[in-house]
């Protein structure tokens, strides 16, 4: 029993220390930014595997997600008489909570395990120590970039998303379904508002990708350099991501759409 | 490094699309159109009870929105509600005896103001005052009203 | 080389003095005392697992003694600020035992890495040193492959084509000869003894392949237990009296470090059949 106890404690606290390892670390990345600033080439290498390839998931994602909407809130809203409003329902939806969610969690899938296993294996082959040997710091160099690139290309992702999906449920809705083409666009521009609703979200998924991208890199930065030690890496990152983008959602929604 | 000129140009059409993607946002889906930079004067109006009115809510005229309540208070000396409408600067011809009546959209939706033109001469100008106003309709008033008139039928028969 | 190391400052580029390090429990060195004359090769020998590549890593900086001192050129390195220490590091080389090259570049970015990012010569005259570092090493004509493709000794041959880009003051190999052919052993070996004397360069191997290593040494120390327990030029260690060091550089199985892990009697335990 007093063992028992004693485990949790030392886990605890090694948890304590990770914590406060990740926050150092995230304090040097953002020392390492102006690095970029003379080699911008850096961040562009890094905005093409960590965004530009992530567009295909999140694009039929977020095509399938619209389309789903679209039958599934007509179902609910013919039974009402109030299948017109079918384009606030999914705009809201989208804009306000899929968009930017979903993104985050299709984003720490693809391109976080992917930043974690590529970091984590240059960890595990030296190729780190050898770069601090060379006298350059790894944190400018390769962790830097692949942070500005993650923060920068979630909003834009999620922006994806949610523009492919309104018009995934448009064209479930009104091509498929019937609803009126000129109530579907109307009655979403009546309802959404520049700031309260499509201003939020950017600020959500800016916060997510935040804290995907810090989670992801830092992972791969810290792993135990064996095989074992990288894919554990790579595991902790989707399911930590996951669990922050959620509990942050929560938090972020009661605050901005809170009374 | 093997940024060559492919990547650029790959990584820039994700950027200009992810930019598009919040335009389209911007201009499409939300009501966008009805924001701008359109000049505006301002007009109070007073209401004994304003029931769901909001700030940002519609103000129309037959129909048409020509404008947004901007700023609701409550004047503890006379007891009545002041609502600031923005009424856009196009439409300027408003009669000072206009009326202001607060209705409500569908049977749950939200509440709006309606103006009826009146026949004055005069116009309304930015910072005149709307005399003619009909509070919003409380449900509860309405239910107890109707159970009040049915009660003292009843009584007189 | 006579057979003490000299011990005047302008002859000994590494001075360790003193150094005690324990990593968790385990006590790595105990009072470690340790001259690397200058301009020679020098080996640090001893079985596996005695910290070796540990002490290169507190001479580059990478890790703090815990008591102690390490001195390289003269300069403290645990006192360097980050800026003097990145300054000292430009002057060392260092081949991983892996070769640690970085695997998303060519191999001829990687040997130009150290020379774009700390100098700010042209492009045209990295090209004719990093083809010059190549051709020191064999293999410029491999300057365009991956290093996926490379074989592991060419992947280290890259890399200490890299090590000399700067032109540094010396160099530190970390178990070089671990797992090669005998051609590309070969090759390494002469290697390292030629770019040493071409270069004026100081080398220190860090290895446990006694016999490939005294074949090239100028001074090797041999270290166990966390101490120093013999150190000399490679023939003085030939015909050591001391036990241990013979049966290192001899690799009789045998000796100070017993053959059998410590297990109860051997009749008794076959007899008794209790677990």
């Amino acid at each position: 029993m007093l063992e028992l106890i004693r485990q949790l404690g030392r886990s605890g606290i090694s948890q304590f220390e990770k914590l406060g390892r990740a926050n150092l670390f995230m304090l040097k990345t953002l020392v390492g930014f102006h690095g970029m600033l003379r080699r911008p080439g850096l961040l562009v290498a890094q905005l093409w595997s960590v965004g530009v390839l992530s567009l295909l998931i999140i694009v039929v994602s977020g095509l399938f997600v619209g389309m789903v909407l679209g039958l599934q809130g007509y179902n609910t809203l013919v039974d009402f008489g109030a299948e017109e409003s079918l384009g606030v329902a999914v705009a809201l939806s989208i804009v306000r909570e899929l968009g930017p969610v979903v993104t985050a969690l299709l984003f720490a899938g693809r391109a976080g395990s992917a930043l974690a296993a590529e970091i984590g294996l240059m960890k595990a082959t030296e190729q780190l120590s050898g770069m601090e040997m060379m006298a350059v710091d790894p944190i400018h160099r390769v962790i830097a970039p692949r942070f500005l690139a993650g923060f920068i290309s979630m909003p834009l992702l999620a922006a994806i998303f949610s523009a492919v999906g309104v018009y995934g449920g448009y064209f479930v809705g009104v091509g498929l379904l019937g609803v009126d083409d000129g109530a579907y666009w109307s009655q979403m521009q009546a309802k959404v508002d520049l700031y309260d609703d499509i201003l939020n979200g950017v600020i959500k998924s800016l916060v997510f990708g935040w804290v995907v991208t810090w989670i992801a890199v830092f992972e791969g930065y810290d792993t135990i350099p064996t095989s074992e030690g990288v894919s554990r890496a790579t595991t902790r990152t989707v399911v930590y991501s996951a669990f922050a983008v959620l509990g942050l959602d929560f938090v972020l929604t009661a605050l901005m759409f809170g009374e | 490094m093997k940024s060559n000129k492919t990547t650029e140009l790959m990584v820039g059409m994700f950027i200009a699309a992810g930019t598009a993607a919040l335009f389209v946002l911007a201009m499409q889906v939300s009501n966008l159109s009805s924001f701008g930079s359109t000049n505006s004067y301002q007009v109070m109006a007073r209401f004994e009870n304003i029931g769901g009115l909001k700030v940002r809510s519609a103000v129309t005229a037959g129909g048409v929105r020509v404008g947004r309540v901007s700023a609701i208070d409550y004047d503890d000396k006379r007891f009545q509600a002041v609502v600031t409408l923005d009424l856009e600067s196009r439409y300027s011809d408003f009669p000072d005896d206009t009326s202001a009546s607060i209705y409500t959209a569908g049977l749950l939706g939200e509440q709006y103001i309606a103006l009826e033109p009146g026949g004055s001469e005069e116009v309304l100008e930015n910072g005149s005052q709307i005399e003619l106003t009909q509070s919003a309709l409380v449900l509860e008033k309405l239910v107890s009203k109707f159970l009040f008139d049915k009660a003292s039928e009843g009584e007189t028969q | 080389m006579t057979d003490t190391p000299n011990g005047k400052d302008n002859d000994t580029l590494v001075r360790i003095r003193d150094l005690h390090f324990s990593r968790g429990a385990r006590k790595i060195f105990d009072g470690v005392d340790l001259d690397i004359p200058r301009g020679g090769i020098t080996a640090i020998m001893g079985p596996s697992g005695t910290g070796k590549t540990t002490l290169l890593r507190l001479i580059g900086g990478q890790l703090d003694p815990d008591r102690g001192s390490v001195q390289v050129d003269g300069l403290e390195v645990q006192k360097l600020s980050r800026n003097g220490l990145y300054e000292l590091r430009k002057r060392m080389g260092m081949l991983f035992q892996s070769g640690a090259l970085l695997t998303d570049l060519t191999v001829f970015d990687n040997v130009a890495f150290p020379l774009r990012e700390h100098t700010g010569l042209p492009e045209s005259m990295i090209r004719d040193l990093v083809l010059m570092k190549l051709q020191a090493v064999g293999l410029r004509g491999a300057r365009d492959l991956m290093p996926s493709e490379l074989s592991g000794g060419m992947a280290r041959r890259i890399a200490l084509a890299r090590a000399i880009a700067l032109d540094p003051m010396m160099i530190m190999y970390d178990e070089p000869f671990t797992g090669q052919d005998p051609i590309s052993m070969g090759a390494l070996v002469q290697l390292i003894r030629l770019i040493n004397d071409a270069l004026g360069l100081t080398s220190i191997i860090v290895s446990h392949d006694v016999k490939e290593t005294a074949a090239i040494s100028d001074y090797i120390y041999v270290i166990s237990n966390g101490k120093v327990v013999g150190h000399g030029t490679p023939a003085a260690l030939d015909s050591t009296d001391s036990d241990w060091v013979r049966q290192f550089m001899h690799g009789l199985p045998d000796g100070p470090v017993p053959f059998h892990y410590p297990a109860p009697d051997y009749a008794e335990d076959l007899l008794n059949q209790a677990p």
